[in-house]
């Protein structure tokens, strides 16, 4: 997943600098973070972890978690270079989650909802079992409970060690959502950068409403999977919100910063609210203004570096 | 992904072959010489044939998942064109997404068998240099999947069960895929097929290729041939990801656990159909057989479950497959 960074820290000192992955511009921590992971000059959308993602998008302290105690489990005892069940005990301490999926019921603007958010951080976002299950309890709790589903997907597809059982939960999750949409349930998708491979093939892509965050890569197969097959360099845009916005893919592109107010709007038309007012932006909580400091001086990589290799 | 392996008759994944196929040409040309000869060669073309058996039930039985994988993509295997031609008593191919294109990489079609009568769809991989061309190699487009779907909500109307034939490598990863939503198409497809109000047996016939064989693969019913497999990921796919080197694959197959026992295992299917003695691609009857057999048998089963029942055990079957821990 070479194509998502979370803003790597550069060497510099206590980490105060960002490099954009986009523009190259050099972004100040604190301020990066309150404008919630976008380049400030170019404006890329950098991944958001999922905490992050519900704080954005919940009304405070709306947000009560469900189904936490699933556990994904090692049924094909899968090696690669680590035994997954490691690999799974590692990602759990180092992210403090469970697995890539947080869902729980909230409140946005004060309209109910349910919300489940993947998280990139845990193995590339990847679905297996617990991904399936919490999506699937998700819309079924959506579905008995009348509460329109928001899904923030956020992934690099199936996970490959958990093997055809990962598989298996695009239809667990497909077959939730067509019970959801059976009993007459709202439910909007919302693909941030990336929703690839199984998940983009799966529930992503059957909800109600698509939308999409600026310059996020959606698709079916990996971009270089696609180069590697046709033998052809990739048209530029391919397969980023943009172009699937210009193919009729999806609803709508909205940017990170107005997703609350969107979002909000959106479930107000589901919900035989005033749309107008879930729409207006509440009033901003006035942050101290940041002093950015001279953005330090980046050394120019050096020519010839990568020849001298033997 | 990997290139595939160079083309010779007996690729190197298949090596286990090489000692069979002696035996077999050794019979063969016993044979020849005994009709032309009229020597005495009986007893020893017995023995032979003796030896044969024995030997290809014990290659056979100790095959690793990726030689398996291996004979699941074997020249020689009956294809979803094979089983309509020696199962069906009528056939009527239709066509097109009604939108887009037909799509020759998936088959539609109405089709009777005996006295059954039911809607096929069958990934079509193609028999000549050309066929596979035009089929793409049984990689499907977007309007595959479409057309797959319009003409299964035609067979609900019609009341036709649908059997469902999988073999591919995957859908198909390309520009013109991507442009026209082949991740909506097959989640589309995966979604309605849990609210198609006919009973659908799906039958792994070679490859099960991740989302593009589940894209035709939500059913009541989900068997698999013995050296069939249904993988998430193709083992070379996988072994380029986390082996970083696409060689690995037999060690990506193996982990992977693909073959039709460990996904019964698994209980991710409910059967494995077993091929006859040395894989479908020596005896495509016996397999076409066997097969067929089958899906009578699911059929007549299934007709007798009143519809509501049946779309929620369809839910049931797929809602129960990966249960985490503490749920």
């Amino acid at each position: 997943m070479a194509w998502t960074r979370f803003g790597k820290k550069k060497d510099m000192p206590g980490g105060l600098w960002i490099k954009c992955e986009s523009c190259g511009g050099m972004l100040f921590r604190k301020e990066f973070e309150q404008k919630h992971r976008v380049c400030g000059s170019c404006g890329y959308h950098f991944t958001l972890p999922g905490r992050e993602r519900i704080a954005l998008t919940a009304d405070p302290g709306s947000f009560e978690e469900m189904f936490q105690p699933l556990m994904p489990v090692d049924r094909l005892g899968f090696n690669d270079k680590v035994p997954y069940d490691q690999k799974l005990k590692l990602t759990q301490e180092k992210t403090g989650e469970t697995d890539a999926l947080i869902a729980g019921t909230a409140t946005i603007k004060g309209i109910p909802c349910m919300l489940a958010v993947m998280n990139f951080q845990f193995l590339g976002g990847s679905m297996g079992m617990v991904v399936g299950e919490k999506v699937a309890r998700a819309a079924e709790h959506a579905a008995a409970r009348k509460l329109p589903l928001i899904l923030f997907a956020c992934s690099g597809g199936a996970r490959m060690h958990e093997g055809a059982v990962s598989l298996m939960q695009m239809a667990k999750t497909c077959g939730a959502l067509a019970l959801m949409h059976r009993a007459g349930g709202f439910s909007i998708s919302v693909m941030t950068h990336p929703t690839t491979g199984g998940v983009t093939a799966s529930f992503a892509s059957v909800c109600d409403l698509l939308l999409a965050e600026p310059g996020a890569l959606i698709g079916f197969a990996g971009p270089r999977v696609i180069a590697t097959t046709i033998k052809k360099e990739l048209p530029k845009g391919f397969q980023r919100s943009e172009f699937l916005l210009e193919k009729g893919q999806i609803d709508r592109i909205v940017q990170r910063a107005q997703m609350r107010d969107e979002l909000a709007r959106f479930l107000a038309y589901g919900t035989g609210r005033d749309p107008v007012a879930a729409f207006k932006p509440a009033p901003q909580a006035t942050h101290e203004p940041i002093e950015v400091p001279p953005a330090p001086v980046e050394e120019k990589p050096k020519r010839g570096k990568k020849s001298k290799k033997e | 992904m990997s290139e595939a392996a160079p083309r010779s008759p007996v690729p190197d994944a298949l090596a286990f072959e090489r000692p069979l196929l002696e035996l077999e040409q050794k019979i063969k040309e016993l044979r020849s010489l005994a009709s032309g000869t009229h020597l005495e060669l009986a007893e020893e073309i017995t023995s032979l044939e003796d030896r044969l058996r024995r030997q290809t039930a014990e290659v056979y039985s100790q095959l690793s998942p990726w030689e398996r994988v291996n004979v699941a993509r074997h020249a020689e295997r009956p294809l979803t064109s094979d089983y309509v031609q020696m199962m069906l008593d009528d056939f009527v191919e239709l066509h097109g997404d009604r939108v887009f294109g037909d799509d020759r990489a998936i088959l539609t079609g109405l089709a009777t068998m005996g006295s059954q009568r039911f809607l096929l769809v069958g990934h079509r991989k193609g028999k000549t240099v050309k066929d596979r061309l035009a089929c793409n190699f049984g990689c499907a487009h977007p309007e595959g999947y479409r057309k797959a779907l319009q003409k299964m909500r035609l067979a609900e109307k019609l009341k036709l069960p649908i059997v469902t034939f999988i073999n591919t490598p995957g859908a198909y990863p390309g520009i013109g895929a991507e442009e026209r939503g082949q991740a909506a198409a097959i989640a589309r497809n995966i979604m309605e097929m849990f609210e198609i109000k006919v009973p659908i047996v799906c039958i792994v016939i070679g490859e099960g290729g991740s989302g593009g064989a589940l894209g035709i693969g939500v059913g009541d019913r989900i068997g698999v041939l013995e050296n069939a497999y249904y993988s998430v990921i193709s083992p070379e796919g996988c072994a380029a990801i986390l082996w970083k080197n696409g060689d690995k694959a037999p060690e990506a197959a193996e982990a992977l656990k693909l073959t039709g026992k460990d996904l019964l295992r698994l209980g991710l299917i409910d059967k494995v159909i077993d091929e006859p003695l040395g894989g479908a691609h020596r005896d495509a009857r016996g397999t076409v057989d066997r097969v067929k057999a089958q899906i009578v048998e699911w059929l007549t089963e299934l007709g007798q479950v009143p519809v509501e029942q049946l779309l929620e055990q369809r839910y049931v079957k797929f809602r129960g497959m990966g249960v985490p821990l503490g749920a």
